[in-house]
Parts: structure tokens; sequence; C-alpha cells
């Protein structure tokens, strides 16, 4: 009964509600909450670095101070204090890299099929699992991604399914357990899928969906029943009624409609994420972002109108129909209208190098008139990801008062011999590429050369 | 849509085509030959008949000849994509459009893809206006058919083809025939590597021994061979050292057994994949084993790459391997050889060592270097004007050409991009074109 009662309420209160009420942990953690603790840090400061600090704005000759975990200024010649001093003359400091679309320790690495825990392929609508509890800290590919600047990334379910489960947002710090990566108060993604994948996955079984007709048949039953049960649930709250029984399936659908879970919808055509709009106007629910968005370029107003984020690669075409349409300038128009865009990886490869996927839509562009600057860019992997994942609040850019998640670039981060220097996370150095005694190196790579991503 | 693009390309190539027949003269660039005469600073590239007449600084301009002011850009030859199925495969996922994998028992060595190429493919024109002039079709390993039928240990003939739109596509057919080791080995193979090493050399035994005794078993008086005499046909050039063989190999171990059995065989071994060739780099070098890699694979993505690292491409060519770009970057994303090549020079690679990986490299793996893969006269005038570093993400060609024609700089891609960059119309974008 007092279960029920909580789940039309925030996530965060629920937390709060089902720690009294089960009783927290010895470490005072209610069940599903993050367990992150940032590393430790000291007061620093990071001299004389061309700033991009993921508001738009590029400082040259810039400072910036980090301490207690949080940014305290970004400026010229700001006054080192006591605090630790890094020369990054010559380097560029951008905000950590996010990533809106990873399948890293769901799908980790090497990708057998006793680790393949990202898809639970086994009926069309499966909005009651949730990545993480798939999720393998071990996996490599975290460490790699550091090297690569990521500070942080939400893990998601595959698309084989019309929902997939819930994402989840992960700092991108070794944990023991994936509850100690977990990002404190980021929102649950439902991950979504559009198109092909679930229809071949369950048409192939001769079950429902077989078509894009039957996805969206799927969609809307589903929907039906979440907003039942929502009204069965307020009901029993007013005294009107019997509450269901939990349903993890419908709480989880259930929390979108509350706008407590933010859609991740994987979406190619430009035809279907109108549809997929119309769904949700039909439904009263709010869709954050469409991933794998290739045809995105075609709609970019009406993502626009609508408040949705397109979260898209550089340049993936033709693995696949719905990818038939891609062009590299899909990042450059959708930026160009106004519609939050957002460089995502989707690749374990992909993550590494988001800078560098962005570079090749600026130099793309450029071949057609449209300028885009590095700070302007700078945002589809940093600012705008943040946005998508409800996190912008907190990071995403350097503010004074956000946390201090901060990549340091050897040099412009669009040029391809680039490479990230030093990596903070809550204002502690995770990776320094000069001493890589300190950089961390997960179980599975001990004794390999992979140990800090492949890269020495 | 489709009709008119086709059109348009044909149209453009008549063009192009009259054109060649006469001089050009490209002026003021910075020239990186990728041949003996290294990087030439404000030099003039003279293109006849197609081929590069005269390279250098100090040249005469020929009389008449068409002027190209380059000043203050950079060339390089034509880009070569190592490996992949460019004009093979359409669209990934719609089987119709795909031709590389063969399964069943007809043929093994002897599955030759070169009459599947198919030149008006949409993937065509994306490539090549990002510089990719030459490319290795090749036959590969797939995942058994709804009727269970596997691919095999040897997938085929490779050949090697020019991206232009006029004159014979095949540059040289049947280069190499594909072999695969390792985990796509064991997976053809009865489930277990060993196994596909031991039909590979039985296959290549009996290459040899069918080379000696070849009227006997026409005649029906000799011994039943491991494979048909297609793919015997296919596989004698390869045990006379004149066709090479491509073999999918990651772990150091499997690298191990190529370095055997060209030993063994007097085989002219390439490899792909390579992720832990590194470990062997100067058994490598002392084999003249050839290694295609991917600059950016860097994680252990299976058991065969635990030891997979981005320093490859740079250690491989100090030790004096001979090295290309082509194991990630390939087919619809062959054009991100230059992005593969630029992490590599990140990792430590010489920059004109990761330029020769991805021109000259390939050209002499498969034995098309004295035609293509530098610039040097007589040589077929393949060649990129760029603005900037061609190992950037943000440079691109501004114009390509191959066999001396100026290519039109136009794909699938840029008609939709430059339909949807208008935005300035009261009707659908199916109006605008």
């Amino acid at each position: 009964m007092k279960i029920l009662r909580i789940a039309v309420l925030p996530l965060s209160l629920l937390f709060l509600l089902t720690a009294c009420e089960q009783g927290a942990d010895s470490d005072g953690a209610a069940p599903w909450s993050s367990r992150y603790t940032p590393l430790p840090s000291e007061a620093t400061i990071l001299q004389g670095a061309t700033v991009l600090t993921g508001t738009g704005e590029r400082l040259d000759n810039a400072d910036v101070v980090m301490d207690g975990g949080k940014i305290i200024a970004v400026g010229p010649g700001l006054d080192a204090g006591s605090m630790t001093v890094v020369d990054t003359s010559g380097m560029w400091i951008t905000p950590g890299v996010i990533d809106v679309h990873s399948h890293l320790g769901v799908y980790p690495s090497p990708q057998v099929s006793a680790h393949s825990d990202g898809n639970e392929a086994t009926a069309p609508n499966t909005a009651e699992v949730w990545a993480e509890h798939s999720v393998w800290p071990q996996d490599p590919g975290f460490v790699a991604a550091l090297a690569g600047g990521v500070t942080s990334m939400q893990i998601l379910p595959g698309s084989a399914n019309l929902f997939g489960g819930r994402g989840v947002t992960l700092k991108n710090v070794p944990g023991q357990s994936v509850q100690e990566m977990m990002f404190p108060g980021a929102p649950h993604g439902l991950k979504m899928a559009c198109g092909e994948n679930p229809k071949r996955v369950y048409g192939s079984r001769g079950t429902s969906p077989s078509t894009r007709m039957g996805n969206v048949a799927g969609y809307r039953s589903a929907w039906i029943a979440a907003d039942d049960y929502r009204k069965k649930l307020a009901a029993a709250e007013k005294g009107r009624g019997e509450a269901p029984l939990r349903d993890l399936q419908l709480e989880t659908l259930a929390g979108v409609l509350d706008g407590e879970i933010l859609v991740h919808n994987h979406c190619y055509r430009a035809d279907e994420m109108a549809v997929m709009i119309d769904i949700a106007k039909e439904f009263g629910y709010k869709i954050t972002a469409f991933h794998h968005a290739v045809e995105a370029y075609k709609v970019a107003d009406m993502l626009r109108e609508n408040g949705i984020c397109a979260a898209i690669w550089a340049d993936w075409y033709g693995f696949k129909m719905e990818a038939f349409d891609g062009i590299r300038e899909n990042a450059a128009i959708l930026d160009r209208a106004g519609t939050c865009t957002v460089m995502h990886s989707d690749s374990a490869i992909g993550i590494q190098r988001l800078n560098q996927e962005s570079a090749k839509v600026i130099g793309a562009a450029a071949k057609v008139g449209i300028d885009i600057a590095p700070e302007r860019a700078v945002r589809w992997f940093t600012s705008n990801a943040a946005k998508a994942l409800g996190i912008d609040d907190v990071t995403g850019s350097l503010e004074p008062g956000k946390m201090a998640d901060v990549t340091v670039w050897s040099g412009n981060p669009f040029s391809v011999y680039a490479k990230a220097e030093r990596v903070y996370i809550d204002g502690a150095l995770v990776y320094d590429r000069q001493n890589p005694d300190v950089n961390p190196v997960t179980d599975f790579s001990l004794g390999t050369s992979a140990l800090h991503g492949g890269a020495q | 849509m489709k009709f008119s693009l086709s059109m348009t390309a044909a149209v453009l190539a008549f063009a192009a085509s009259a054109a060649s027949a006469q001089t050009t003269a490209i002026t003021g660039a910075t020239v990186h030959t990728v041949g003996p005469e290294g990087t030439l600073e404000n030099a003039t590239v003279v293109i006849e008949n197609g081929q590069i007449a005269e390279i250098g600084t100090g040249i005469q301009v020929p009389a008449g000849a068409k002027l190209i002011d380059a000043s203050g850009k950079i060339i390089t030859p034509g880009l070569f994509s190592a490996m992949g199925q460019l004009g093979l495969s359409e669209v990934g996922a719609v089987s119709g459009t795909n031709d590389a994998v063969q399964r069943g028992d007809d043929f093994s060595a002897g599955f030759d893809v070169a009459d599947a190429y198919n030149r008006r493919s949409v993937v065509i024109p994306i490539s090549r206006i990002d510089g990719i002039t030459r490319a290795l079709i090749a036959p590969r390993a797939g995942r058994p058919d709804e009727q269970g039928n596997s691919s095999r240990v040897l997938s085929g003939l490779a050949s090697v083809v020019q991206l232009g739109d006029s004159g014979n596509y095949l540059t040289r057919h049947g280069v190499a025939v594909v072999a695969n080791l390792g985990e796509t080995g064991s997976a053809v193979a009865a489930g277990s590597r060993a196994a596909a090493i031991q039909q590979l050399r039985a296959a290549l035994a009996d290459a040899l021994d069918y080379r000696r005794n070849k009227a006997a078993y026409e005649r029906g008086d000799w011994r039943e061979y491991s494979v048909s005499t297609a793919d015997l046909e296919a596989l004698i050039s390869v045990v006379e050292g004149e066709r090479s063989m491509i073999f999918n190999a990651n772990r150091a171990s499997d690298i191990e057994v190529v370095i055997k059995l060209a030993s063994e065989f007097s085989l002219s071994a390439i490899i792909i994949g390579g992720a832990e060739a590194w470990m062997l780099a100067n058994e490598l070098a002392a084999a003249k084993v050839s290694v295609i890699i991917d600059g950016t694979a860097n994680l252990p993505g299976n058991f065969d790459r635990i030891n997979a690292r981005l320093e490859t491409g740079g250690i491989l060519a100090a030790a004096g391997v001979r090295v290309a770009f082509g194991a990630g970057a390939q087919t619809h994303q062959a054009r991100n050889i230059t992005q593969s090549a630029g992490n590599a020079v990140a990792n430590g690679m010489d920059w004109d060592a990761a330029l020769e990986a991805i021109t000259l490299a390939p050209a002499e793996m498969y034995g098309v270097d004295r035609e293509v893969g530098s610039l040097e006269p007589g040589k077929s005038a393949d060649l990129i004007i760029w603005g900037a570093d061609p190992l950037e993400l943000t440079s691109y060609p501004e114009q390509v050409f191959i066999q001396g024609e100026s290519i039109p700089m136009e794909s699938r891609q840029t008609l939709l991009r430059d339909r949807y960059l208008q935005t300035d119309t009261v009707k659908p974008p199916a109006f605008r074109h």
C-alpha cells in the first residue's frame, strides 16, 4: 500500500521513503540509489589554456579553478593562492565529455555472449528492466572512454524492443559495483525504439510487431495501460478502490507520464519521428531525445519546436535501410536551426572520440559555407548532452558551482592529433596521460596492453 | 532521383573523358609524391592521357595545357582502400544488395566477386569525393544462412578496382585469395582454429600437388583433392607467389601461424586485423608479411584482440613492416581511412608513413604499384587537391582526379545535403532538385 502510493511521487522522494520504510544500508543509502563518492581532490588551478566553456564561449589564455569538487572560477589571470598549479598553456580545456548513448558495461569488451546483457529481447515491451542491473563495471571500455575525455555517460538497453527498459547515467569512475558509478540525482531514461529493429526481431518470430504500424499499436497499447495504472493508483490514494499490484513495467511508463523518467527514443527516419511526436501528444508525455536520428536534418524545425534533442553520429550511413539517407552535415543543419544537437557514440570505440566525430561535421559544414566555431561544436558533447540527460543544472559546462568535470586536451580537440591529457571528475584527477602509473586499470585488463584504454 | 543522379554523372563523366585527352598542369602546390621525390614545394604536376607526365619544380608548363592554380594547396596520391566491399554492398542489412559472402559448397578460393562489382553504386561517389580512388574489393566470411549453409575458411578472390566512371573498372583482377583464421576461421571450420589451419594447409598442399600433376588429375588418373578445381586454379598462383593470400588474423598465435605458412608455402602474405601484430613486429618485418590495421581499434573486442593498442601502426612501421589502414574503415566508411591514419600519427606513427599506408603501401601489397600509389611519371594520374592536412578531420578534398579525369564532386549525400540546406520554400522538399 505504501509502496504503491509513493510510485506517483518524484523518484528522489521514492528513494527516501523506501529507505525510511525498508531500512537504509549501513552506509545510509537506499536500495538502487547512487553510492558514488567523489575521489580525493585538491584545490587546483589550470593555467593559461584555451577554454571552451560549454556555454558557447571561448576564453583564450584563461584559467580554471576547482575546489571542493566544484568549478570555482573561469577566466584570465585568476589568483593561484596556495592551490596546486597545473601549467596548461598551449592546451585546450573543455567540460568533461558526456555521451548520451553508450552500451559500456551491458555490451562490454570482450563481446562474448556470456556478457551480452543489453537487449532483453524476449518481448516487445520490457519497460520493467533496468540497464544498471546489467552493467559490468570491469568493462575495459570505461577506462578507454576516460582516456578519450569522457566523464559521464548514459548506459542504455538495446533497441530490439519497443520499450527496451530504463537507462542509467554514470560517472566514469572505476566502481566495484554499478551503484558506485551512478550519477547522483540523475533521472532514469526510458529506451524506446522505432523502426526496423523491433519489427525485425519480433516479425521474424511470427509475433507482433512485424510492421511499423504494429510498432505504433504496441506503443499506444502500452501507454493506455500505463495511464490506467496511474489512474488506479491515484484513486486508491484518495481511498477510492483497491490499488493495483505493483507492476515494474507500468511503473516505468507511469514514471514517464509523471515527467520523472526521460524518453530516449531510437528513431532514424524523419517520418517516424513525426509519428512518435503524435504518440507523445496523445498520451501527454515528452520525448527528450531522438537517438540515431540519421534523418533529423529533414525535420530540424519540428524537433526544435517540440523541444526535442537530436542525438546523432557524424557520418554513419548505409548499414541498413533506415540509415540510407545519413549525411555528414546532419549536425550542422540541426545546429543552424537552433535544434538541441548532441553527438553520441553507441560504440565503445566511438565514445573515445566524440570530439573527432564533431570535427568531421565542422569540416563538412565549412564546405557549404556554414562556419561552426569550436566553442559552438563543443556543446554537442558537453552541455547539450547534459541537457538531454537532465543533468545540465550540475554539469556539462565550466561555470562556477557546477561539478568540476573537466577535460584538458593537448591541443585543439577538433584536431585528429589532440589527445585528452588530464581528466577531472568532481575535481579529482582521474586520468593523467603523462603519468600512466596513477591511472585506473580494470581487473580484466591486468597483464594486457589494454591497461589504459590501449594507449600507453 | 536516382535516374537523374546517374544521368548527371554520366554527362559529367563524358565531359571529363573528352577533357582528358588534353594536357593539364596543376601548379603551385605542396606535393607529397610518396615516391622517391618525397615532398616537393611549389611544384607542378603535368597530366597527359590520364597519366602523370611530369612532376617537379621549375617545370615548363606545356603550351595549350589546361592550368589549375593550386597555390597554397596540398596534393597527394589518390587514397587506396586496402580492404572492403565497395560496389559489393549497397545497404548492409538489405541482403539482395550484398554479394561478398558465399555460402555452401560450390566455391571457396575460386569464388570471384569481380563480376558482381557495381560501379554505379551510390557508395562509390560518396567514397571518391572524399579521396578514395582505388579499392580492393574482397569476399568475406559471413554468418550461416537460414538453411545452415556456412561460409568457408577460404572466402575467395579479391580484385583491385578504380572508382572512376569510365574505362575498365578492374585495375587488376584476382590479386589475392582471402583466408580466415582465428575466431572467424574457427566459426566456419568445425569450431576450432586448428581445423581452419588444417583445411588451409591441405588446400595449399593440394594446389602444389595439382600444379605438378595437372595432366594426370584431368585424366582422372590421380587422387581426389580437398577443394574444387576452380579453387585449385585460384590457389596455384598463390603458391607460386604471384597472387597474395590475405589472412584474417588478430591473435599473436594466429599471426605466428601466418608467418609459418608464408615460409612453408613461399606465400606473399598479408594480414588483415593484426590487433596483436605489434608483438611480432620484427618477425613480420623479417618474413615480409604486410599488415592491414585499424588505427582506432584499442579494445579487446574478442579474446583474439586482448592486447589491441593504438600504437600498433607506429610500432609496425618503425620495425619496417608494410602497413595499411583498412581493417575498420571499410566499404561505406572507407573514406575514414584518413581518420584511422591520423589517429595512428597521434599515437606515434610517422606522418609520411601514415600517408604511405593509405596510398602506396596497399598498391604494393596487391602488385599494382607500377600503376598507382605514388605520384611519379608514368603512373596513373590519381591525385587529390586538399586545402589542408589530409589526415585532419576537418579536411576534405577540393578536387579528386582518377586516371587524369577530374571527377564530379557530387554524391547522393551532397544532393540530400543541398536539398535540405534550403529552407526558403513553401513547397515540400520533393520540389527542390
